[in-house]
């Protein structure tokens, strides 16, 4: 796939088809991410985002299609690899490890870039010691910063909120020093304020670490307000895609999200009923 | 005559000797039930396949005490990995009552091979401890019992330092609390499983090893491993701690009881201690709260 400007996007899904038993959660599903932009997949509960991501970050094995990060065909790998070749995730429930501090969850998305393996830190306790240093003063400290959290940082997760919890997940994945960085839902239930933090802070990764990346959202608003490019799923199918004005104006769209004819078709329906 | 002190404490020190054996075993048990989620029913014929090499080695090809018991707990640890491998691995995602019927039948499976290759009868295991009594103060304790405490409480300790410090430990314990985003901060949950197998199995083997000292081998000696599911589920089925204070509480208590009540009560007071915790904290001292009901 080659687009306008000639560079291969960071990341390719290419005819993706996921079913389980005579379910079809995916369906030739093909889109690009270019480097250095926010891609949003939007669409209806059930349509598949989540699905697509499992098979991007590779908890599920999708029946057809390939994906690529990089050029490269990952399809295959399994999720360490991804993850070790720059594909970092959050969750929808966040995933943190309860019971553990907000800095050594943070940590723990190093684990991704230690040079030596699980036996090398039993044998080599030296290397991996200092690899530990390394890590926490270098990588740790700017995120812990960037995200506003050091003030935390020696809670154990447990005890937060919800949207600071939210936070340390996305300082996790950002410890992973990732290439893109796939976010499900950052902003679902969190209140106003805690959504214009979070887009400032998803904007400023995008800016000043220069990560893409590729979000499922519900939360149009800040869709349009900070994406790039805008995929819409549907009954596990793309039914539109492009830039976010121009998906929010496609009759498909509008049809999808709410689920007879367009607006004026509703309005008129509603209308008809209530006289 | 008052309260006889030294003889309590003597009670006490064979307590904490059994209490220590029991938590090594106990810590099978944790370490497996929390990578994989699998309440594993074979720890005690593992721990008895352990004793078992051990016997085969140092009786049967007569090697050296310090390279049978080496090789023994290699032998555990392959024991461990291959059951993992080839049973459990495919066995993950089905129900937790399957899993854990599959591991009855694995012990059955270890009882029958023992049994074919060094019949049922119950043995001893070549003596490497010696028999000198030993004196702490005044107070009298067995040497094997010394011996086996000392031994199974290094080990703890060792473990529990891996558990803590080690970056595998870590990867456990990642894997134990969250297996997607451990598996998405690249940490490989499939060896981690394996590891987790492994080294429960080499405790287990250890234990089994020290217990046979003790008390001699027989292919029945897996219900060893009973008393020390008591001791996870009243410690909590994924804390390692709990399996630590467990173990002390089940062993003093057995031998309290066994002594001053009479020894057919040792099991009854285990049990009705399993049935309080079971009504005043169904998860175990210091286990979490969502384990799986069996």
């Amino acid at each position: 796939m080659q687009t306008e400007s000639g560079t291969r996007p960071v990341l390719e899904v290419a005819d993706l088809t996921l079913s389980f038993g005579g379910l079809h959660a995916l369906s030739k599903v093909s889109f690009a991410v270019q480097e250095g932009t926010i891609a949003a997949v939007i669409g209806p509960n059930g349509a598949g985002k989540t699905s697509l991501f499992n098979c991007i970050s590779g908890f599920y094995r999708p029946q057809h299609g390939a994906i690529w990060c990089e050029a490269r065909d990952i399809s295959r790998l399994h999720p360490p690899e991804r993850a070790k070749l720059g594909l970092a995730r959050t969750f929808q429930n966040i995933a943190l490890f309860r019971g553990m501090t907000v800095l050594d969850n943070i940590k723990l998305g190093c684990h991704v870039h230690m040079r030596t393996g699980l036996l090398d830190g039993l044998l080599y306790w030296g290397r991996a010691e200092r690899e530990e240093i390394e890590l926490r003063t270098e990588i740790v400290e700017r995120i812990v910063d960037f995200l506003e959290i050091n003030h935390i940082r020696n809670q154990p997760v447990a005890s937060l909120a919800y949207g600071l919890r939210k936070r340390v997940e996305l300082a996790r994945a950002l410890a992973m020093k990732p290439k893109v960085l796939m976010l499900d839902e950052p902003v679902a239930g969190m209140n106003r304020e805690e959504t214009e933090d979070m887009a400032r802070f998803i904007l400023d990764v995008k800016e000043e670490w220069g990560i893409t990346i590729l979000m499922v959202e519900h939360d149009m608003g800040l869709v349009m307000d900070i994406s790039d490019h805008v995929t819409v799923l549907n009954f596990g199918q793309v039914i539109a895609s492009g830039k976010p004005a121009d998906v929010t104006a496609n009759p498909d769209v509008i049809r999808a999200y709410l689920g007879a004819g367009n607006v004026s078709q509703l309005r008129a329906r509603i209308a008809g009923r209530a006289a | 005559m008052g309260f006889d002190w030294l003889f309590f404490a003597e009670v006490t020190l064979a307590g904490l000797g059994s209490g220590a054996l029991l938590a090594l075993t106990a810590l099978a048990y944790v370490l497996i039930y929390k990578a994989t989620k699998v309440v594993n029913l074979a720890i005690g014929e593992m721990l008895m396949m352990g004793a078992y090499l051990f016997f085969g080695l140092a009786a049967g090809y007569s090697l050296p005490i310090w390279v049978s018991i080496l090789l023994a707990l290699i032998g555990g640890g392959i024991l461990g990995a291959v059951i993992e491998r080839a049973v459990i691995r495919r066995m993950l995602g089905e129900s937790a009552i399957s899993i854990f019927m599959v591991t009855i039948g694995l012990g059955s499976i270890m009882v029958g091979i023992v049994e074919i290759i060094w019949t049922p009868n119950p043995a001893r295991l070549p003596d490497f401890m010696g028999t000198a009594p030993l004196f702490i103060g005044d107070a009298y304790v067995s040497r094997k019992i010394a011996i086996s405490f000392a031994v199974a409480s290094l080990l703890i300790v060792g473990f529990v330092l891996a558990f803590r410090y080690w970056r595998g430990g870590i990867a456990l314990r990642a894997t134990a609390t969250d297996q997607g985003a451990a598996f998405s901060c690249g940490i490989n949950v499939p060896a981690v499983f394996s590891i987790s197998w492994i080294l429960a199995s080499v405790a287990a083997a250890g234990a089994g090893i020290l217990i046979g000292s003790v008390g001699g081998i027989s292919p029945t000696m897996g219900v060893f491993g009973l008393s020390a599911l008591v001791v996870v589920i009243v410690g909590g089925l994924d804390s390692i701690i709990g399996a630590l204070i467990g173990g002390l509480i089940v062993g003093l208590l057995e031998a309290y009881a066994g002594t001053y009540i009479g020894g057919e009560y040792k099991l009854v007071t285990t049990f009705v201690l399993l049935l309080l915790i079971l009504m005043l904290r169904p998860y175990g001292l210091l286990g979490t709260g969502e384990i799986e009901r069996l």
